[in-house]
């Protein structure tokens, strides 16, 4: 999401993008909080010189190892995220989207975060399931759409936990407890994150803590410049939510305890820590700030402010940064790191599950789910094993999904359907020949009546269109059945053939009648007569080859 | 059997063989049999069924019934038994498919083979069975039918019967029936898979029990040979049966501990870097069935796991344990096996590549292999061994993965190691090593106890009362906890939310403060205020907690306080016991009650002077003068209003309550009586209100007050009381009423009686 204004706005893009409703508010908080971060630490002027691969490979680590520096882009403004935004059609789980007729994609929930969603892409015998970050933990958005998933000939799987052997109820624990201990001795607690996301979680599950631990007095600052409206849009996303907190919503009770919070004043939430901040602000607190990288944002400020005292925490709970990198230009640092990742995505142990339960004919997924992680060589419960192994790509690698398409469905007009006469030509087994013109139009055939025979036009009728269809001809039956031969045999002989021979063949019979210098083939879909020149004879013996099968 | 019981019995008899009327349930048949027994057991069998000839028609009907029901079936042949067993003549049953048809219709065969062997083949008979009954020939033969049988179910059942036979029957016969069975019995393990192989274990250990096993007979080849034959898991509970036993050869011992270590080893080898230290005996080197095993699927391997270290654990702590007992390589194992569930061990075979991927986070075997961890800390180890489980442990505590019920077992096999490690050899203080633990293992603690998981705080605070009971007096100990923070965390886990957790919060800091190491907690949030003593604020939870566990903590810690003469009780004894009665008699829940009666108790016990007891009172009461003294006792009690709580817990509506209040009065009037002590004082208008105010609570009413009481009128009115009495009385359970045969005989016919009535409705 965050990168959609690169692809909107500077690719040439001219399609459409669907997502769920808080997918868009939220990513546009996301998108918001960034651009205003970035821009309120302008820069007067770029250095781009460095990016030169000779000079590049001269700089010291990381910057040596910095990948297609060249493709580096500057962040995007606000005017650009609004334009990528109203590119957006918006969608709701489960419902159906018509591609051009030919495939139908449908989000569902994937119990990951406010409106995330797994995708179902398919034709009328074809399903294909793209999984993207998806989470079976009990929070708060709607539960994972598991069932839909099934019956897939592909699944795609993507997005799977950063940090496989970090439980996330384990790590919510250890947030609590070294938040706690930090500051009952004084210290203050700095919590470097998102403003949407987990911190839905973390403020409730603290909501129930902070009296069992004594903490009510403290105060919990959240600030960000968009944490007004994150607080306030989880509370009216009902649908979006899991069962428990849709039922609050009709009792009335906010569905998210965070209300609470703020409304006991326990919570104050500020755009930035200029203006009310400072009044308000007391200390020990614990103060949830971006950006998580430690960057740009306010949280750099804490940084600075609160780094030099050992009686101070930083608790890092996004997994999307390396704490240790994003340490690095405070170092050297009094204050205690805690590396607490929360990602709630699937884990190996998950998806092992999933694939059980869903039994997908094939799973494709990145190259780096199929062996353990590099750090861990050992660890061969952290991989993906299933049965087909699973098909494995790297970036930017182009894969033929392994299927074909073999069918498509196509459509009868009633008027025509009516006009057929199916024939049993085996108990349970119907058979009816169509005439009809096909008629395709955006990947959907349907097969409509034949215009009618020609028929002689009064010569003061104009012609419309319809009637250019080119007549059909007339209809020959089509046969089934199959000849026995030694009937075959009797009969010719009734009808005064002798001298017939039978020879037999890899696919049938040859049937010789050397008077009349004549064979007939007769193979398992064809018969055929082959006679010199005697068009009286071949009709003769067709005739009665025809008694033998049936027409229709 | 009492008239009335006769008169309902023909009734019952008839309901039972009508298949139109519900069976009672499976409990009143069994009732209804433990009755019968005891009637069989009191008088004659025969003169019963002569009295009551529904009996007989009852079993007739049953036994010849088309298609009788199993349950009624059941209970037919065990009341024959019953009675066989004294009076023989009944026919045989086997093969039903209901478990317990089955198992009654084996056990009757059990006891007709033993009626049948006892008379004329009593004393060595054949093997071949020539001088056998008849009625005993037939029952072998249908067992060896049984036995050669393809059917796993028929297997089963003669093994079955068999199992109990030599459970049930010493005499010289069964050796016989050994030597004519067992190549049968052999035959089984020929088998592939072998059929029935846990009833084949459960036999050959009963013969092995039974006097056969003293005397050979090829048994112990047998054994070793099933030993051989059978899967690993099947071969465990065998193995654990012959280590058991008192005395069986060395070398069939030797082989069945090697199969009870095969998967530890196995571990051992998967988590081995390079060639370690010698591992287990001769005999347990993880062959490859139980590499296989390991390797088959994920349940396997950690069935087998759980099993051997639940079976070694036993084994353990049995005195017949096999010596020498190789503690150094156990230890190893579970430490390994403990290292592969947590995803710490770095295995380069590929059987432990496979362990690691199938233990990682596995909590059945985490529980399993810390309780057996636990149970090895009574033997000692090497130096870096003892080390590597102290790092494992603090592994367990510290991660986040622990799940709750594996940390409390991390804590427990903690506790048992940390008590279990040496004093240091010049003093009586820790050693150097359980020191420099206790600086790691502290940190840890302080953030359990701040865990938003309630189950672990509690198992953290249950830990912290533990090793303080032990260690409150040990020097390092006291010192490094004090440096914490753990005290204070603990005062403030006493207003948790969870009310496990403040019970167990009472209970740490009531041990905490007897030992000195309490701190008045000042939280973050009112510094200034100055705290009151624990007393005053464990009263506090007593008097107005709304769950029970925590009043009921209290209760146990104050009464530990008075055994032990805590200075703040010792401070004001009497307002102490005051305090605490007047709020444990107006709890609603009776534990709390009847702990207070306990407290009581200690406190009488002090009072009246123990020998040896400590308790300042009892020093300072001239020992000389017993009169004086007694009434200055019961001057406290009366001050104290001991006796209005006991008085009033002596009608209490819960018995416990009642029962302990009755022991803790006749003790008193025990104690006062032999002394002497106050004069009668007659119907003084003081015992009068006494009594009137009792006869009222007795009658319900215990809101009355009782008032001022004077220890004349008290011992007035427990002189007159007849408290033993009522001790019997109260002794008698409180269902005696409907426990007895008349009343289930009716409660059974009430439940059937509806299908009369709905006939009548019928009409």
């Amino acid at each position: 999401m965050m990168a959609l204004p690169y692809i909107t706005e500077h690719t040439g893009f001219t399609g459409t993008v669907y997502a769920t409703e808080p997918t868009v508010q939220i990513g546009r908080l996301l998108m918001e909080e960034l651009v205003n971060f970035i821009e309120r630490v302008p820069k007067a002027q770029s250095a781009s010189l460095w990016k030169n691969k000779d000079t590049q490979r001269l700089l010291p680590s990381p910057l040596k190892d910095a990948v297609e520096v060249s493709t580096w882009r500057r962040c995007y403004t606000m005017q650009e995220v609004n334009s990528a935004l109203s590119k957006i059609q918006l969608v709701g789980y489960s419902q159906k989207i018509e591609l051009f007729g030919a495939v139908q994609v449908t989000p569902l929930s994937s119990g990951y975060a406010l409106g995330s969603s797994n995708w179902i892409i398919q034709s009328h015998y074809e399903k294909v399931s793209y999984v993207s970050g998806s989470s079976l933990l009990t929070t708060h958005p709607q539960p994972m759409d598991q069932a839909s998933l099934k019956n897939s000939d592909v699944l795609i799987l993507t997005g799977l936990t950063q940090i496989p052997t970090a439980n996330p109820d384990g790590m919510v624990g250890e947030f609590c407890s070294n938040l706690a201990l930090t500051v009952r001795n004084g210290g203050n607690v700095l919590v470097p994150c998102y403003p949407s996301g987990v911190i839905y979680d973390l403020l409730e599950c603290l909501y129930q803590y902070i009296d069992s631990a004594g903490l009510s007095s403290i105060p919990f600052y959240f600030i960000s410049p968009v944490a007004n409206s994150s607080l306030e849009f989880s509370q009216i996303f009902a649908e979006w939510l899991c069962h428990n907190k849709q039922t609050k919503v009709y009792l009335p009770e906010p569905p998210f305890p965070h209300a609470e919070l703020i409304q006991t004043n326990k919570l104050k939430h500020y755009p930035s820590i200029h203006g009310d901040f400072s009044n308000d602000f007391r200390q020990p607190c614990v103060v949830f700030t971006g950006h998580p990288s430690l960057r740009f944002g306010d949280v750099v400020h804490f940084m600075e402010l609160w780094g030099k005292s050992s009686l101070n925490t930083v608790i890092f709970t996004e997994p999307d940064f390396s704490y240790l990198e994003a340490l690095a230009p405070y170092q050297p640092l009094a204050m205690k790191c805690i590396y607490c990742p929360i990602d709630t995505r699937l884990n190996f142990i998950q998806v092992s599950k999933l694939l059980k339960e869903v039994q997908p004919l094939h799973v494709v997924c990145p190259e780096q789910y199929t062996q353990p992680p590099p750090a861990q060589s050992h660890r061969v419960d952290l991989m993906i094993d299933c049965q087909p192994p699973a098909m494995s790509y790297r970036r930017a690698e182009v894969l033929a999904l392994p299927f074909r398409r073999r069918y498509e469905k196509i459509e009868i007009m009633p008027e025509l359907a009516d006009s057929l006469v199916p024939m049993e030509i085996k108990p349970g087994i119907s058979l009816a020949t169509v005439s009809a013109v096909l008629h395709t139009k955006d990947n959907k055939h349907v097969l409509q009546p034949p215009p009618r025979p020609a028929q002689p036009t009064g010569g003061k009728k104009r012609k419309r269109p319809s009637d250019d269809i080119p007549d059909c001809k007339v209809l020959k039956p089509l046969l089934s059945g199959s000849i026995p031969v030694e009937q075959f045999v009797q009969t010719l002989e009734k009808h005064g053939f002798s001298d017939i021979k039978v020879e037999d063949t890899a696919k049938g019979h040859i049937v010789l009648l050397q008077e009349a210098e004549t064979l007939i083939q007769i193979e398992e879909d064809s018969t055929h007569i082959i006679c010199d020149n005697d068009e009286v004879l071949r009709v003769r013996l067709r005739d009665l080859v025809l008694k033998f099968l049936q027409k229709f | 059997m009492d008239p009335e019981c006769s008169r309902l019995l023909p009734a019952l008899c008839a309901v039972l063989v009508d298949p139109r009327q519900p069976v009672a349930d499976d409990t009143c048949l069994e009732k209804l049999l433990d009755w019968f027994k005891t009637v069989t057991e009191a008088g004659p069998s025969l003169l019963l069924l002569q009295e009551n000839p529904c009996l007989v028609e009852l079993l007739f009907r049953v036994l010849k019934a088309h298609d009788p029901r199993p349950r009624v079936l059941s209970f037919s042949l065990r009341l024959a038994g019953l009675f066989a067993a004294q009076e023989d003549c009944f026919q045989y049953l086997q093969g039903d498919s209901s478990l317990f048809v089955a198992s009654a219709a084996g056990q009757l065969l059990v006891h007709i083979l033993a009626l049948a062997m006892r008379g004329p083949a009593e004393g060595h008979p054949s093997p071949q069975g020539c001088d056998w009954p008849a009625c005993a020939q037939k029952i072998v033969c249908h067992v060896e039918d049984s036995l050669r049988s393809t059917a796993t179910l028929q297997v089963t059942q003669a093994l079955n019967v068999l199992t109990t036979t030599f459970g049930h029957c010493h005499s010289p016969w069964t050796q016989g029936l050994w030597v004519r069975l067992s190549p049968l019995v052999a035959c089984l393990l020929e088998k592939d898979p072998i059929p029935a192989s846990h009833s084949l274990v459960d036999l050959l250990l009963s013969v092995a029990r039974s006097p056969v096993g003293s005397s050979d007979c090829g048994l112990w080849e047998t054994l070793a040979q099933t030993l051989s034959h059978l899967s690993p898991t099947q071969a465990g509970p065998l193995a654990l049966g012959i280590l058991k036993l008192q005395d069986c050869p060395q070398a069939l011992k030797t082989q069945a501990f090697g199969v009870l270590l095969q998967p530890l080893a196995c571990v051992l080898k998967a988590a081995a870097q390079a060639p370690g230290p010698p591992g287990f005996p001769e005999g347990a080197t993880g062959d490859s069935i139980t590499v296989d095993t390991f390797l088959s699927s994920k349940s396997a391997c950690v069935g087998l796991l759980c099993q051997a270290l639940a079976h070694l654990e036993l084994l353990q702590l049995l005195p017949q344990r096999p010596s020498p007992w190789p503690q150094a390589p156990l230890l190893r194992a579970a430490v390994a096996i403990l290292r592969f569930c947590h995803g710490s061990a770095a295995p380069t075979s590929d059987v432990g590549g496979h362990l690691c991927a199938v233990l990682a986070g596995c909590v059945r075997v985490q529980r399993a292999a810390l309780d057996f961890l636990g149970t090895l800390s009574q033997g000692t180890g090497p130096q870096e061994l003892v080390t590597q489980v102290f790092a494992v442990l603090l592994e367990y505590l510290t991660s986040p993965d622990s799940s709750p019920m594996v940390l409390k077992k991390a804590f427990q096999a903690t506790l048992r190691w940390l008590l279990g490690s040496p004093k240091a050899p010049s003093c009586c203080d820790l050693d150097p090593h359980t020191q420099l633990f206790l600086g790691e293992l502290l940190p840890v603690l302080r953030k359990r106890l701040c865990s938003p998981c309630w189950e672990a705080r509690d198992s953290g605070l249950e830990f912290l009362t533990q090793v303080t009971r032990h260690w409150g007096g040990q020097a390092a100990f006291r010192h490094a906890l004090l440096a914490s923070e753990v005290p204070e965390l603990t005062g403030q886990l006493l207003r948790d939310p969870e009310s496990y957790v403040r019970a167990s919060a009472v209970t740490a800091t009531g041990q905490l403060s007897s030992w000195g190491l309490y701190a008045t907690p000042t939280g973050p949030e009112h510094p200034e205020v100055q705290q009151e003593s624990l007393f005053t604020e464990l009263l506090h939870i007593l008097s107005t907690d709304s769950e029970g566990f925590p009043r009921r903590a209290v209760m146990h810690v104050f009464t530990q306080w008075l055994k032990d003469g805590h200075a703040d009780v010792a401070e004001d004894l009497e307002q102490f016991v005051a305090r605490v009665l007047q709020a444990a008699s107006q709890d609603l829940d009776w534990e709390v009650r009847a702990q207070g009666l306990e407290l009581a108790l200690v406190f009488l016990e002090q009072l009246l002077g123990q020998p040896g007891s400590r308790c300042p009172y009892a020093v300072a009461l001239p020992e000389a003068a017993p009169p004086a003294t007694l009434a200055q006792v019961l001057q406290a009690l009366c001050r104290v209003q001991l006796f209005e709580f006991a008085l009033r817990a002596l009608f209490d509506c819960d018995r416990p309550v009642a029962q302990k209040s009755c022991d803790l009065l006749l003790f008193l009037k025990a104690k006062a009586t032999p002394c002497g002590g106050p004069q009668e004082a007659g119907a003084s208008p003081d015992v009068v209100s006494v009594e009137a105010a009792l006869q009222r609570w007795q009658a319900g009413e215990q809101g009355q007050p009782l008032g001022e009481l004077e220890p004349e009128a008290v011992m007035a009115v427990l002189r007159s009381m007849d408290l033993e009495g009522l001790r019997g009385m109260l002794a008698k359970s409180s269902d005696h009423m409907e426990k007895s045969p008349q009343s289930l005989l009716q409660d059974m016919l009430a439940t059937v009686g509806v299908l009369g009535e709905n006939e009548a409705d019928c009409y």
